[in-house]
């Protein structure tokens, strides 16, 4: 009797499980739902008081006529994006990596007092600092310079951490195979250590590329022209500033959003996979 | 008697040992320095002077901007909106998250599309979020969307982002967030339900424990103890870096209007508006960091930065399954 009940408590559950998570589900497409709705449509689609699932027709065209817009900076910013995001993940990866295998793997005497200079910067995020880093980039001259958005952000501290916690746990068997075969420090990192590390690498590579284009505090303060303006700068100014027509808006947050989406949804298995890995926490 | 190592080799270490550390870590700690030492120490010294749009000032105020900040009302103030912004945002966004990592992770068919679904606004950007919120979803005219369900069912429109009495901005700014940073929790509670031993669960169904809220509620939350913990400690921290959504989804051409300014919203505007207060803008931002390392020592308190701990205890665990 028991086993009965107990069997259509537990289909029960199911049922509610699958209702609960295809309900959510539906809320959290919502919002890229209407994004592509009225990026697709006419402004008078989209301000229309009667409401419509679906735009009176798809209108492709406002892409094109976004990028044809002389007034909107739209190719210049995202080539912008583009160079800062890819030049921060280069530099975060390989700094961090270095800095990461220096301090897991070769014996120095303050290695612990250099560590602890790394880890004493996690106390404080930079976001929190903006003012001060502010100060130390306006007066090397780096206002306004995609110089100024990408090399203060490349130094990241728990980039180097999770590296160093990954290094420690390497087997160092292999390492050491690789040194008989008369590998130095150099050699060894980057002919076998790097290359049995492609997971991490990717996930670390990832956040990192995300936090970079999605950007806003920083590049707000530091790219005050807009030549050197980000996609995410450009798309602030026309929401605060409303001097676009809406289906543009949306149509640049359309594009603005897609490449990093498909990128992501490729990738996502690396983040899982290495916070599942390293277990930022017990 | 050992002979003198001429200095050089002393230097280099064994086999050129220190040379290598230098060579793979120090660009990185060249750059700490410069980046992050550097600031703070400078920001350290203006926060003592007053220097309005200069770096490098003359009149010394000692304690003074400090002072002046906590006697400003706005500066308290915007630590109660990050109060009362987390009080909202930290609950929700644990037991949304936590309930959708259950969900999931029990999920028999469909498992990675619906993680998916709920991770993939980790890769949208604030500015995007705030623009699909204020323009589409919470427009204060008739054809937003929530008013036109409001509409539907005979309510007039609401006027989302600048009516403060109800305060119904905090609905958007705290469902914009909820929104984005989910999922990001949701993989975290993810890996740490696929770390407790099922042995736990088959002695849980050998004692009579029933399925659901009593193997929820005395196995698996109790297991989750330090997930629990890490995530509570980075949404507070998170909270209280909020800018972005707040700036994009409140400021327009007129300004900023006089509610909702969080911690680095009144920074920026202290800091780098009109008149580019870098004294005062300094003395809130040693304020600030002072808070948050504080949080973060917390954190490390709960969490431990070590991973060696959590490690053995991993190790633990898995012994005591087998034995099981």
């Amino acid at each position: 009797m028991t086993a009965i009940r107990r069997g259509r408590v537990e289909r029960f559950g199911s049922v509610l499980r699958y209702v609960l998570l295809i309900a959510g589900a539906v809320l959290f497409l919502t919002p890229f739902y209407l994004l592509v709705r009225n990026a697709l449509s006419s402004d008078a689609d989209i301000t229309s008081p009667h409401w419509k699932p679906l735009p009176s027709h798809l209108r492709w065209s406002n892409l094109r006529q976004l990028f044809d817009d002389e007034s909107v900076p739209m190719w210049h910013s995202l080539v912008n994006s583009l160079v800062v995001a890819v030049s921060q993940t280069a530099g975060t990866i390989v700094l961090a990596a270095l800095a990461g295998y220096g301090l897991a793997r070769i014996p120095f005497r303050y290695a612990n007092v250099v560590f602890g200079a790394v880890v004493a910067t996690l106390l404080i995020p930079a976001s929190v600092t903006f003012v001060p880093s502010f100060i130390v980039v306006s007066s090397l001259g780096w206002l306004n310079t995609l110089r100024g958005l990408i090399v203060p952000g490349v130094f990241q501290a728990f980039a180097c951490f999770l590296f160093r916690q990954y290094f420690l746990g390497f087997p160092t068997e292999i390492e050491d195979a690789a040194r008989i075969d008369g590998l130095g420090y150099w050699g060894t990192f980057w002919r076998i250590v790097v290359p049995n590390s492609k997971a991490i690498l990717a996930a670390v590579g990832t956040l990192t590329f995300i936090g970079s284009w999605n950007a806003f505090l920083w590049p707000l303060i530091i790219a005050q022209d807009p030549d050197s303006w980000t996609v995410q700068l450009s798309l602030s100014t026309f929401i605060t500033a409303q001097t676009i027509n809406l289906h543009e808006l949306f149509a640049a947050a359309l594009v603005s959003i897609l490449p990093l989406v498909v990128v992501f949804l490729f990738l996502q298995r690396f983040i899982v996979q290495g916070v599942e890995r390293t277990g930022i926490n017990g | 008697m050992t002979p003198v190592r001429p200095l050089r080799r002393r230097l280099a270490g064994p086999q050129n040992r220190n040379l290598w550390f230098w060579a793979f870590v120090g660009p990185f700690l060249a750059g700490l320095i410069v980046f992050v030492y550097v600031p703070i120490g400078w920001s350290v010294y203006l926060s003592f002077f007053e220097s309005y749009n200069t770096v490098s000032p003359t009149k010394f105020v000692g304690f003074g901007n400090y002072a002046d900040l906590f006697r400003d009302d706005a500066f308290t103030s915007s630590l109660r909106t990050f109060l009362l912004f987390a009080l909202f945002i930290v609950p929700v966004t644990f037991a949304a998250s936590l309930l959708l990592a259950v969900l999931v992770n029990r999920a028999r068919w469909g498992k990675a599309f619906f993680r998916s679904v709920y991770f993939v606004p980790t890769a949208c950007s604030y500015v995007v979020a705030a623009l699909v919120w204020k323009l589409s979803i919470f427009s204060g005219v008739r054809f937003g969307v929530a008013n036109q369900l409001l509409g539907n069912v005979g309510q007039s429109p609401i006027a989302w982002l600048s009516v403060t009495h109800p305060p119904w901005y905090w609905l958007v700014i705290v469902t914009l967030r909820l929104w984005l940073q989910v999922g990001f929790y949701m993989i975290l509670f993810l890996a740490g339900l696929q770390r407790i031993a099922p042995a736990l669960y088959e002695a849980a169904a050998v004692d009579g424990a029933r399925p659901g809220w009593q193997t929820f509620r005395y196995i698996t939350f109790p297991q989750l103890r330090g997930t629990s913990a890490a995530v509570l400690a980075l949404l507070l921290i998170n909270a209280f870096q909020a800018f972005d959504e707040f700036y994009n989804l409140l400021s327009s051409s007129s300004g900023y209007p006089p509610y909702a300014r969080p911690p680095l919203v009144y920074l920026y505007y202290v800091a780098l508006g009109q008149q580019q207060d870098l004294g005062h803008g300094s003395a809130g931002a040693v304020i600030l960091a002072g808070i948050i390392a504080i949080f973060t020592l917390l954190q490390g308190r709960f969490v431990g930065f070590g991973e060696e701990s959590a490690r053995d205890r991993r190790k633990a665990r898995r012994a005591a399954g087998a034995a099981a």
